[in-house]
Formats: structure tokens, sequence, C-alpha cells
């Protein structure tokens, strides 16, 4: 089975969030950079496949070289080889777009990539890149397993889970659940010496058209001050929940 | 010409969900001098969208779209899309919405902007707000396209009641085999509980509350407020409580109109998925705990003394106000 992992690099959830150019770009001013977050659920359950049942583990990301640390990062926790397509991520479409000829190119059997990333939060490549493939497609997965080309997976839905079946090739747009939080794992220093010398090809974006753009960001308005309520009068915290704020 | 929306049911009632996008879009089309079209799957009773708004309704019944299938519906909702004539499509930010989202965005080869938290800010060129950094900052987008998609960010515009006259169609689209290569084989729902996503109040519990034995106090306060119950991220990975209530930016998003959070400190990824919600109060013993700067209302205190009082207290409440 061939497995491609898509990467996003994102700031690390900590990172203070600015902007500059007039609100027009994102400051990268002292932040630092991970995996998102809901791609390394999805990396490391594809490193599951490649240790159980021998399937080889690419990771790809659309970004300038920049993000090669974070693709290096990927490849010091297990994936056999990583692909930069060289070009700024201006848009979901235009991202999935990328990726889908990279799908196409290397026959890969299964595509997991997180349901959303933690800077845009557009959560839409996965889908857009099954809708332009024409390939099956589960959001939100929570749980795979593959057997030959036939597939068992867990979606979330509002509520509860849904359990499906389907057949590669299948994109999934994964989370929490694919594994857990202590399953995922800090590079080694042999992973990170390996991951020197594995492959780390980078390639030319393709033609796509740019479908949407990000012309201008803002920061939440400051908000009012608590109002501190006293252990020993409840009642003032149920008449202001009550008369002032309307929710009870 | 006219705004499309898929107004989502379960068991034949519409979800709130869909009265907000019907008052929205309601909105957006008295701006823009048109009509909006709904469309529905398999609901028999769709009167209730008048009162939004909604102008038009086309009724879909058809025993294989009878369970949620992404790639099928979204193939419903373009046909729908096309015969109307659509140039924007508004979507709810239901986990089933957002999954067919992108599927029909490429198959109407229209830009898509998701998690949109207001009314445009300007029509011409179309340009929306929507939540960036998880919910740490916002990020106007504009949509270049001729047909638009838009994904509303759930309880960020409200529903507002608009009545219309109703004009009830029936729709039959082509439904091919290949629109189900993902079979659903069962479904199990979280049964007799407010889920995360439908809940108007949400308690929540953190490492305050010293084990999995104590949750019966969040439990019982949810139950008095008719609220869906949820946690820290420390709590799930402690196997206190199911991965499935774990709120925050890993976890799930919460847009509430009341997030109660109880010995919950607020570290910053907790506060990014919880931020969307109106009103947030905080009971924690540590009064340096992060999350009393982001609360609008605060008790320092001891959750064990705290929270039974005030279960009574509100049970007072509710049998006086009921």
């Amino acid at each position: 089975m061939k497995i491609l992992v898509c990467i996003s690099h994102v700031p690390d959830t900590t990172s203070k969030i600015n902007f500059t150019n007039g609100d027009t770009e994102f400051d990268t001013n002292g932040v630092q950079y991970v995996i998102n977050p809901n791609d390394e659920f999805g990396l490391t359950r594809a490193i599951w496949f490649q240790e159980q049942q021998g399937a080889t583990v690419t990771v790809v990301n659309v970004g300038g070289p920049e993000t090669e640390p974070t693709l290096r990062k990927a490849l010091a926790i297990g994936a056999n080889e990583a692909i930069r397509i060289n070009a700024t991520p201006t848009d979901g479409f235009f991202v999935a777009k990328q990726l889908a000829e990279v799908i196409k190119n290397g026959a890969y059997d299964l595509v997991i990539a997180g349901k959303e990333s933690l800077d845009y939060n557009g959560g839409m490549v996965p889908g857009m890149i099954a809708g332009i493939l024409e390939y099956n497609f589960l959001n939100s997965c929570i749980n795979i397993t593959v057997e030959g080309t036939n597939v068992k997976a867990v979606r979330e839905i509002d509520g509860g889970k849904e359990t499906v079946s389907t057949t590669l090739p299948l994109i999934i747009g994964g989370q929490k659940g694919l594994v857990e939080e202590k399953d995922l794992r800090i590079p080694n220093m042999r992973g990170i010496m390996t991951a020197r010398t594995k492959a780390l090809n980078v390639i030319e974006p393709v033609d796509a058209k740019v479908n949407t753009k990000a012309v201008k960001f803002e920061k939440p308005a400051a908000k009012s001050a608590i109002k501190m309520v006293s252990p020993d009068n409840l009642d003032e915290l149920i008449d202001l929940l009550h008369n002032e704020a309307k929710v009870i | 010409m006219s705004i499309l929306i898929y107004a989502e049911s379960a068991e034949g009632k519409f979800k709130k969900v869909a009265f907000e996008i019907a008052s929205y879009a309601k909105k957006v089309a008295e701006t823009l001098g048109t009509t909006v079209t709904a469309l529905t799957i398999n609901t028999e009773d769709v009167s209730e969208l008048s009162k939004y708004g909604v102008d038009k309704v086309l009724k879909v019944s058809n025993d294989k779209l009878a369970g949620f299938n992404a790639k099928a519906y979204a193939d419903v909702i373009k046909q729908a899309a096309q015969q109307e004539n659509t140039k924007l499509v508004v979507l709810s930010s239901s986990t089933n919405s957002i999954y067919l989202s992108s599927l029909l965005a490429v198959s109407l080869e229209a830009g898509f902007a998701s998690n949109v938290v207001g009314l445009p800010v300007s029509t011409a060129p179309f340009q929306v707000k929507r939540n960036a950094f998880s919910n740490k900052a916002f990020n106007i987008t504009e949509i270049n396209t001729e047909v638009k998609v838009i994904g509303l960010a759930k309880n960020s515009y409200g529903i507002f009641e608009n009545t219309s006259t109703l004009a009830e169609e029936a729709f039959s689209p082509n439904i091919g085999d290949n629109d189900f290569g993902i079979k659903v084989e069962s479904v199990e729902k979280t049964s007799g509980k407010v889920s995360i996503a439908d809940a108007d109040i949400v308690v929540s519990g953190g490492r305050g509350l010293k084990g999995p034995e104590n949750w019966g106090l969040i439990e019982d306060l949810a139950a008095v407020l008719g609220a869906a119950t949820a946690c820290s991220k420390p709590v799930s990975d402690l196997g206190w409580r199911p991965h499935g209530e774990h709120v925050g930016q890993t976890g799930k998003p919460v847009a509430t109109n009341l997030y109660i959070a109880i010995g919950i400190s607020g570290a910053i990824q907790h506060i990014a998925g919880i931020n969307a919600s109106k009103v947030k109060v905080v009971i924690n013993t540590d009064p340096e705990a992060p999350f009393f700067k982001v609360a609008d209302y605060g008790i320092v205190g001891d959750a064990f003394d705290v929270v039974p009082r005030l279960i009574e207290k509100l049970k007072a409440f509710k049998a006086q106000n009921a």
C-alpha cells in the first residue's frame, strides 16, 4: 500500500497570532512551526501501517523552502520520503489541485490529510482533492483499518459516530482518534540522523485557478473585564446569567 | 439567481442550523435583491422554513438518500443549484455539511469560504469575514468565482424570524450508483444526552475535578441546564472521559451560548477551542488561572463546594421560571 500524508506547516498551538503589512500578512516573527496536529495524528497512523502492513509512507507539503524542517521532522518520525511542492499555499483549491497532481502521478492508494489546518481553518483540502480525482472520501475519520483494498473506517458525526466500509483508493480527512495523543512520536536521534539522508524532492507547481484570496486579517476586539461573583452569593450568578447575559 | 441553502433535518425535524442559515441567507438575499430557495432531503413537513424567510423549497424524497452520504448529497445540491441558476450556496457547519461542502465547491467550480462569521463585508467584490487561527483571529476572504459557496460558523449569526410565503416544489435529481462508494454499516449515537454540537449550554470539567468518580457533579449541573458535558484535554488524555468530549483546539470546537468551565485552568489551546462561545463562566480555586482573563463571569472557589449549591439554586430557579 502506498500512503501519502499531506502535511501543513502551521504555527505551534501556543503561538501569539499577530499580523504585519497593514494586517494583510501573518507575522512569522518569533513563531515556532509544527506539523499541523490533525496531520500528525494521520502521519502516526500511516507509520503504523508501514510497520504492521509494510506500507510505504510519503509526506507532502505545499510551501516554500522554510517548510522543509517540518517535512524533515515527518521523515524523522518515520516517513520514507518527502515531497515539497514549491509554491505558496494561497487558497484551498490551489493546494488541492497541486496535491491531486502528485496523487495521480504517484498512484497512491490511501491519502491522509488532516480534516483542518490550525492556521487558516479552511477544512476543505481533503474533500477538494477527492472532488478533483473522484476518489472515495471520508471526513472526520477517527479510525481506519485496511485489508487488501477493503477499508473499514469510523467517522465522527454530531452526537456519535458511524462505521463505514469502502475501498481504496481513498482520501480521508483525519483527526485525533486515528491515534491517540500518547501514540504520537517524538523523533529520536537515530530518526533525525536517517531523516537527513532520506529523499526530499522539490517539484514545481502546476497551473491552477485561485478562487479565493485572504485580503485582510483582524484580531478579536478586546474583551470587557470579567465580573467576579462571591462563592457565597450564587444567586447573583444566576441573576446575571438570566437578566444580563440572558442565557438561562 | 436565488440563494440556495441546504436545510438539514434529523428524524423529520429541521436542525437549528437550518434556521440559522435560512435567516442569514434571507438577509443576504435582501441586500442582493433576490430570494432564498431551500433544498430539503426526505423532510415531509417543510412549512417551518417559512418562518425564517425561505421563499421556495425544493423537496427531494428518495429512499436512496435515507442515510447521509456526502457525495450523493453534494451531487443533489449541485443539481438544485444548477436548476435554480444559483450564484451563492449557503451551508451550515454541521459535521455533515462540512463534509459535503468541499465536494460541492469542486463540482460547481465555486470558490469556497468556510467558517464564515457574519454577513458579507462587501458583495462586489464578494468578501466575507471568517474565523482563522483557531478563533485567535479573523480573516477577510474574497471569493472571485461566479458561483460561490460559504459555510456559516455555528451560532455566529443567530436565528431571526422573517415570515415569507413558501412555494413547495418536488425535485427529482439524478442519483448515480457511483455516488455510494462509502457505505454506512452502523451508526452509534450517544443516547439520551445532548450532543456538544447541538447544545446551547455546555458544562465542562477539568483536572480540578480530581477524578472520573466525581463527574456526577458535571452531569448533574448539565442535567439541570439541559446542557451537554465536555472536558479538557488532560481529562481525556487521562482516560477519565471519552475523547469525544474533549473540547479545545485539537478536540471539538464549541460555539455555544453559555460555556461553564469547572476546574479548568484555561490553557491557550483550550481557550482557542471554546472562544467562539458567547458567554463564559469559570469556577476555579486558583484566582490566577488564565481562564479568568477570558471569561465573562468568574467564581474563585472549590468546585466540590460551589457546584452542589449551584445545582440546588438552579433547580429552585428553574422551578420558579418553569
